[in-house]
């Protein structure tokens, strides 16, 4: 068919039990108009090099596994149109991650700081079942739902500059999850998250890049997560002199 | 080997295996849970869900109402004594879910809203916009992490249970990362991963929905319980299958045909009233038809029908269907709120599973399996819509408390039998590993794996098809014993996981063609051509495919009916 498609794909290659450093690998493929940049890297595994290595799953942009830098940019590779792009298209691992091999890396290091932000219903008395589901009206889970969309597809600390520098900054993806905790009407536990947050490596070191938001392609905002979340936390610090802690709740 | 010691293991880290883990560390603060997945649990396919979770909340509904809706939808083949079980427990789930953190969407005065959903005949879907298995996953993964007594061990994909003197008691996981196989020690395990969507090309699910649960089981001598019961999703989009909710229709959603009309209300398919909100199987079957007759649309990835939501305005569009809207405009280039969807059935999940009991039990002392996985069974021959998520976490819970029990009483076995096995298995691994002498292609399987699957599998099925089916899935399950590799390295090798996968899906597949072709009646999803009338006298009953190295062995099993006698399904 003469009106097949061909683009070339330039993909970063890392094999740790071969490589010092990562190389790149040239595929010519024939694509579809309609084809997302993952559509692309699934051909080449199934029918040109069986050897590449990439995660993804849900293919419809929320299990946050596809990450990848695509021209340097960080995307879900599976809701980024080929069509945007020329006829070459670079695909590299997110930046600011060790890689594990070709376009996978390390999440560990995210998994450590996502846990120490708490995000859980912290209560002083957890409520029975038998009571029945808390009342929160819609204004209330207004207040914190757009902080409760992140796929956790890590764009955001590959864009930002802090963790880049800082790689043990807390990022923006774990400090908006503990700001949405903070923020949830149903949970006491603020006192608790704004001490980590008060901790070093973690909000104070943000620089107000804001590319963490412009690359969250769920919109989650967290550079705004992040202000909201320091001023929250010197508010509760000045608080501490005046009322004893957790006697305002 | 390493080898990891715990009290219970659990494969799948989605809803189900989440839910379980917590009920087990819950009622056992002294248990230590492993809990295996082949991916990091956010990235499981309970996060695709989107329309809702069932629990009887309003006051004009009941829990005789959830009861009779569910066994009608399951065109009466589910266990009546499980679907109470079910909606008796649904609502204390749900609830749970909220005090965990849920988000889910409210009423004006603080209540947590319900919406109406197919099969249903009251509003008892609890949401949150349209996200709702995101926001479950991310709610039970996340309170999952309070407990220290829950030890992940993330990216290991399971390949073999460990069984002494018929019990199971442990596992061997490949380390993905590592590339190792491990041996994961358990006094018990259960099997939550999910279903096998991708045994079928065109499909809702996520590229990770390979049966290995199923496969697990099966292989371990473990029936497979009413395979043939398939289920298409009435509103996929076309070419990638990505599923547009049925709460679309919930709120308002018409569909239409290519001459606009709603062939739902203007035309008799059997769902009366509830038009749109007829249950799955038959709206899938109507746009077939609809489609055969010449009222489909034309396109390049075959025939559609349109999903039309423009009535509901951008206001509740953006409110309810926010992810809806995203998804229709980012891969079918259309935006509701101006134009109507492209969609066709495509295939959704699977009523069957692993044959378990209330308890989640198997018949092999040790192994349990809940969720999507198993089949318990409460969705009989069709599931409804927002049953599924909350069976994670009813089925879920109930089988964490069965199971840790069992263990507390079951001894952690010998182990030097159990290493020896898991040595066994680290070999067969190695082998398969950049296997290059090997004849086959992984993709050329799954795609005549796949083709078949839709041909013989589909909406509507004919025995001609069915046998042809079952011929070719004995062939590829020989032929995938011979695969070719390429990629030898150890560290995230992603080609050794995907032809381990392959083989999971062509047993899994197997056991759905067997169990299609073995059923010479319609019911609930299963439509045959040359056998359009359910037949209670011959085929009330389920159906249990078990593994033989020869090939599959057919037999069946009584459905337990306690008060809803079977009558003619009709709305």
């Amino acid at each position: 068919m003469s009106d097949v498609q061909k683009k070339k794909f330039i993909v970063t290659r890392f094999d740790p039990d071969k490589d010092q450093v990562p190389k790149t690998q040239e595929y010519t493929i024939p694509v579809k108009p309609d084809w997302k940049v993952l559509d692309a890297l699934n051909y080449i595994k199934d029918e040109v090099d069986g050897s590449i290595s990439h995660r993804w799953s849900c293919r419809m942009a929320v299990c946050g596994s596809c990450g990848m830098l695509v021209n340097g940019e960080p995307k879900l590779t599976c809701s980024t149109a080929l069509s945007d792009y020329g006829d070459e298209v670079h695909i590299a691992p997110l930046s600011n991650f060790p890689v594990i091999r070709d376009l996978v890396v390390d999440i560990e290091g995210f998994m450590d700081k996502f846990k120490s932000v708490k995000p859980w219903i912290i209560r002083a008395k957890e409520k029975a079942v038998e009571e029945g589901p808390c009342r929160q009206t819609p204004e209330e889970l207004h207040a914190f739902k757009q902080f409760s969309m992140c796929i956790n597809c890590m764009l955001c600390y590959a864009a930002c500059p802090v963790v880049s520098n800082v790689p043990e900054f807390l990022g923006p993806a774990a400090i908006a999850l503990g700001h949405r905790y903070n923020l949830d009407s149903r949970d006491e536990g603020a006192g608790e998250r704004n001490e980590v947050f008060r901790g070093e490596g973690t909000i104070f070191e943000c620089s107000f890049a804001n590319e963490c938001s412009e690359v969250c392609p769920k919109s989650v905002d967290p550079a705004a997560a992040i202000n909201q979340a320091k001023l929250l936390a010197v508010v509760d610090w000045a608080k501490s002199f005046v009322v004893p802690r957790g006697g305002d709740k | 080997m390493e080898v990891f010691r715990h009290d219970l293991v659990i494969v799948g880290g989605g809803g189900a295996g989440l839910r379980a883990a917590i009920a087990v560390v819950e009622a056992d603060p002294k248990a230590s849970v492993a809990l295996v997945s082949k991916v990091y649990p956010m990235r499981s396919h309970t996060v695709s869900a989107e329309g809702g979770a069932a629990a009887v909340a309003a006051p004009d509904d009941s829990l005789e109402m959830h009861f009779k809706d569910t066994v009608k939808g399951s065109d009466f083949l589910a266990d009546q004594d499980c679907v109470d079980y079910f909606v008796d427990h649904a609502v204390e789930e749900l609830t749970l879910l909220e005090h965990w953190g849920c988000p889910w969407s409210r009423d004006a005065d603080g209540r947590v809203a319900v919406r109406a959903f197919g099969g249903m005949t009251a509003k008892r879907t609890w949401y949150a916009a349209d996200k709702v298995g995101f926001h479950m996953l991310h709610t039970l993964f996340q309170t999952s992490m309070r407990y220290d007594r829950i030890v992940r061990y993330d990216e290991q994909f399971v390949t073999k249970l460990l069984i002494e003197d018929g019990v199971v008691k442990g596992v061997v996981a490949l380390d993905v990362r590592e590339g190792v196989p491990r041996a994961i020690l358990g006094r018990a395990v259960i099997l939550t991963t999910g279903g096998a969507g991708k045994c079928f090309p065109f499909t809702t699910n996520g590229t990770i929905k390979t049966g290995d649960g199923m496969a697990l089981a099966y292989r371990a001598g473990v029936g497979l319980k009413d395979m043939e019961f398939v289920q298409y999703h009435p509103t996929g989009l076309p070419g990638t299958g990505i599923l547009i909710t049925e709460a679309s229709r919930g709120e308002g959603g018409y569909v239409i045909n290519s001459e606009g009309e709603r062939f739902l209300v203007t035309r008799d398919y059997g769902v009366g009233q509830k038009a749109e909100l007829g249950p799955r199987d038959m709206i899938s079957r109507a746009i077939m038809l609809e489609i055969a007759a010449g009222r489909g649309i034309k396109g390049s990835y075959g025939d559609f029908v349109q999903l039309d939501l423009r009535h509901l305005g951008e206001a509740k569009i953006m409110e309810r269907l926010p992810f809806v809207r995203t998804l229709a405009r980012t891969y079918a280039g259309v935006d509701p709120v101006f134009q109507p969807i492209p969609i066709r059935p495509v295939v959704h999940y699977m009523m069957g599973g692993i044959d378990t009991d209330i308890d989640g039990a198997t018949t092999l002392p040790g192994l349990y399996a809940a969720g999507e996985t198993a089949c318990v069974s409460m969705n009989g021959a069709n599931r409804l819509g927002s049953n599924s998520l909350t069976e994670c976490l009813v089925f879920g819970a109930r089988t964490g408390q069965k199971a840790i029990a069992y263990a507390r009483g079951a001894s952690a076995g010998n182990e030097a039998p159990l290493l020896r096995q898991a040595q066994e298995e680290a070999a067969r691994i190695e082998e398969l590993r950049g296997r290059r002498k090997g004849g086959e292609r992984i993709a050329q399987i799954r795609r005549e794996m796949q083709k078949t699957m839709e041909e013989g599998c589909g909406v509507y099925r004919e025995q001609a098809s069915m046998q042809e089916s079952v011929r070719v899935m004995a062939q590829l399950r020989g032929r995938v014993a011979d695969l070719q590799l390429e990629d030898a390295s150890k560290v995230f090798n992603t080609e050794i996981l995907t032809a381990l996968e392959l083989a999971n899906m062509v047993d899994v597949a197997e056991t759905i063609a067997v169990a299609a072709a073995a059923r010479r009646e319609s019911r609930g999803s299963h439509a045959c051509n040359d056998y359009k009338t359910r037949n209670d006298q011959e085929f009330l009953h389920h159906s249990l495919v078990h593994f033989e190295p020869g090939g599959p062995r057919l037999s069946q099993k009584p459905v337990n009916i306690t008060r809803f006698q079977p009558e003619e399904r009709k709305y």
